[in-house]
């Protein structure tokens, strides 16, 4: 059917174009640009319509690599830190990635509070790196803030932790101090069910 | 050009390898009057001439004008093809070929991943699909004498993506590792056991154990990845072919002169748009309101090698030639029979002893043709159906059609049928057919 009335326009505008002969040229002349241009528009709505179809009907498929349903089912996770003692760190996975839940001694509190934040390269008090009334608990996502390593605890110059790969180096507040990474370890979040749970994510 | 050839006798015939030349010369003539290139356009297309090459695809290759929308199939066929391969690329991303995890991961992918459900619906409804187009791309064929000098090649490189295609269907309908996948997978490499002195070997390498398990779901996996972009390859090649010499028509008339044609650009860009829109309305009808119609329910349940389901049927594309396997009460024939009714199609070009190629033209042949195209479905029926009772003489006298179609019907009706006059160019007999509208 299309094709048939796309031929039929053509052989329309064959007999115009004929008995336009007749008249004068100018108006020929108009009624072509008319059309071309007619023409144009809808050339570019189709286009643009199709372009923007495409896109909508893409959009699922890309959707799909997103984490999935049960992925995001695992996406937090609840933690037993009562066994934890002072000084001591505890690693647990979530969401693929290594978390250090570390319970700070007093010293180490002291010393992370005492740092002027502007020796630090990524200015950020420890207070506002844990809870309130919870300053003992640090929990960072021990992922080297370079290129993804899991830095050591307890090493370094500033005790905090040392990263093997290439020589970052994190204080108790698991913030950069020295070496090549840009950022302090991220917190991930997470809340206090009680004094002996946490929820992770 | 058209000087060369002289078309004053209806009767006169062209050879095919003339209309081979009348085509090219066509060809050639639009080619002079293409409009020149951007700047840029030239300049990639001196080092690399792909855009001389969609040009000439688009604009100067000349298809006939009085194509109908039987000739929309090609492309429904690709169009399926395409998405095929997209959806399958996205799911390949969640499955796991593995006998412990398939079943469950083919249902993670319908739970948990995002629009996992819709793009399997589509991956599945869109097999049923491509097939349907296939179908109607050969019917179309046989019924317009496509395959007919100098298509054969065309034709034969059709019926080589038809097997691939089959092939291909055949091991993804394996992967969901369901009770129909498992048993499919089993009856149908068991047809390799009917090969005689070597036929257990070859079975044996084919499962990669001694039963249908983990290698040969692994394997069928790997394979059923690859072959779609084998079958584009061969696309190209179908495409190649058909470019070189040119589209058959509903007149089955060469193409004489520059009249009898139109560019695919915008003509059949705008029509097989149309044919895409009645796709997929066709397709949105079953994959948002029955996308499991086309399926089979057992394939929901988990396989189990040691429960056969009592009623194994494959895939409905696959029904008429399973019927042709069950007709035959010998393993070894029935197998011959099955497969022969497809290799059976390479020899038409030559079994069709008709001198003029539309069936249009063909009264007595129409007759024989729809009969086929119905004894096809028939059988597509009886292959649904138990094996037993009336139905196996059913399946007998319907194979026995589909073979005499070709070996008997197709050498020797024209020897006696007669032949309505035939339009002496396709411009003729476009304006017949538009006369009246």
């Amino acid at each position: 059917m299309a094709q048939e009335n796309l031929q039929n326009k053509h052989t329309n505008s064959t007999i115009k174009s004929s008995s336009a002969s007749t008249e004068s040229s100018s108006s020929l002349q108009e009624d072509e640009v008319k059309s071309a241009s007619r023409r144009k528009f809808l050339k570019n709505t189709a286009y643009t319509t199709a372009g923007i179809g495409a896109a909508c009907a893409f959009l699922p498929f890309v959707d799909s690599m997103n984490p999935s349903k049960d992925v995001q089912a695992l996406a937090s996770i609840e933690v037993d830190i009562s066994a934890i003692k002072v000084g001591e760190e505890k690693k647990v996975m979530w969401r693929g990635k290594p978390v250090f839940i570390k319970r700070r001694s007093e010293q180490e509190i002291i010393e992370a509070q005492k740092v002027e934040l502007s020796e630090l390269k990524d200015p950020q008090a420890d207070a506002d790196r844990v809870k309130k009334g919870k300053e003992e608990w640090l929990i960072t996502i021990g992922i080297c803030t370079h290129l993804g390593c899991v830095p050591i605890g307890g090493q370094g110059e500033y005790k905090g932790w040392f990263c093997p790969c290439h020589g970052s180096q994190y204080d108790t507040s698991a913030r950069i101090r020295k070496g090549p990474a840009p950022k302090n370890l991220e917190i991930p979040p997470y809340e206090f069910l009680n004094d002996k749970t946490i929820k992770i994510g | 050009m058209s000087q060369k050839f002289s078309f004053d006798n209806q009767d006169e015939e062209l050879s095919p390898k003339q209309q081979i030349e009348v085509f090219h010369s066509i060809e050639n003539d639009i080619g002079q009057s293409i409009t020149e290139k951007s700047k840029v356009a030239s300049w990639i297309n001196d080092r690399l001439p792909i855009v001389a090459t969609l040009e000439n695809t688009l604009k100067k290759h000349p298809y006939p004008k009085n194509l109908s929308y039987w000739w929309n199939f090609g492309s429904l066929a690709g169009i399926a093809l395409v998405l095929q391969i997209l959806t399958g690329l996205f799911l390949a991303m969640h499955y796991v070929p593995n006998t412990k995890y398939a079943f469950d991961s083919v249902e993670h992918i319908m739970r948990d991943v995002n629009y996992g459900w819709l793009i399997r619906y589509i991956h599945a409804v869109g097999a049923s699909m491509f097939f349907v187009a296939l179908y109607a791309h050969i019917i179309r064929a046989l019924f317009y004498g496509s395959y007919k000098a100098p298509r054969e090649v065309l034709w034969w490189i059709g019926i080589i993506i038809f097997l691939l295609t089959m092939a291909t269907a055949f091991m993804g309908y394996v992967l969901p590792w369901g009770q129909m996948s498992f048993w499919g997978a089993t009856v149908i490499t068991n047809l390799f056991s009917a090969i005689p002195v070597v036929g257990q070997s070859i079975v044996q390498w084919l499962w990669g154990g001694y039963s249908v398990d983990n290698p040969t779901l692994n394997r069928f996996f790997v394979l059923h990845f690859l072959m779609p972009f084998l079958i584009v390859g061969i696309v190209f090649l179908h495409l190649m072919a058909l470019h070189t010499v040119g589209s058959n028509n509903p007149s089955g008339v060469p193409m004489k002169t520059k009249k009898d044609s139109i560019p695919f650009h915008p003509y059949f860009t705008i029509k097989d748009m149309v044919g895409f829109v009645a796709f997929f309305i066709v397709f949105g009808y079953f994959l948002f309101f029955y996308p499991n119609a086309l399926g089979h329910p057992d394939n929901y349940i988990p396989a189990n090698p040691l429960v056969t389901p009592p009623h194994i049927v494959p895939e409905w594309y696959f029904l008429p030639f399973y019927a042709i396997l069950r007709a035959v009460p010998d393993k070894l024939g029935g197998v011959v029979m099955m497969f022969g009714a497809i290799i059976l199609l390479f020899f038409i070009p030559y079994l069709d002893r008709s001198k003029i190629r539309s069936g249009a033209y063909r009264p007595t042949f129409q007759k024989f043709f729809y009969v086929f195209v119905v004894n096809f479905i028939f059988l597509g029926w009886l292959g649904k159906s138990p094996a037993e009772g009336w139905y196996i003489w059913a399946s007998r006298i319907a194979t026995f059609y589909y073979y005499a179609y070709f070996l008997i019907i197709l050498p020797n009706l024209p020897k006696f049928e007669k032949i309505l006059p035939l339009p002496s160019s396709i411009d003729e007999h476009y304006q017949q057919s538009h006369k009246h509208k």
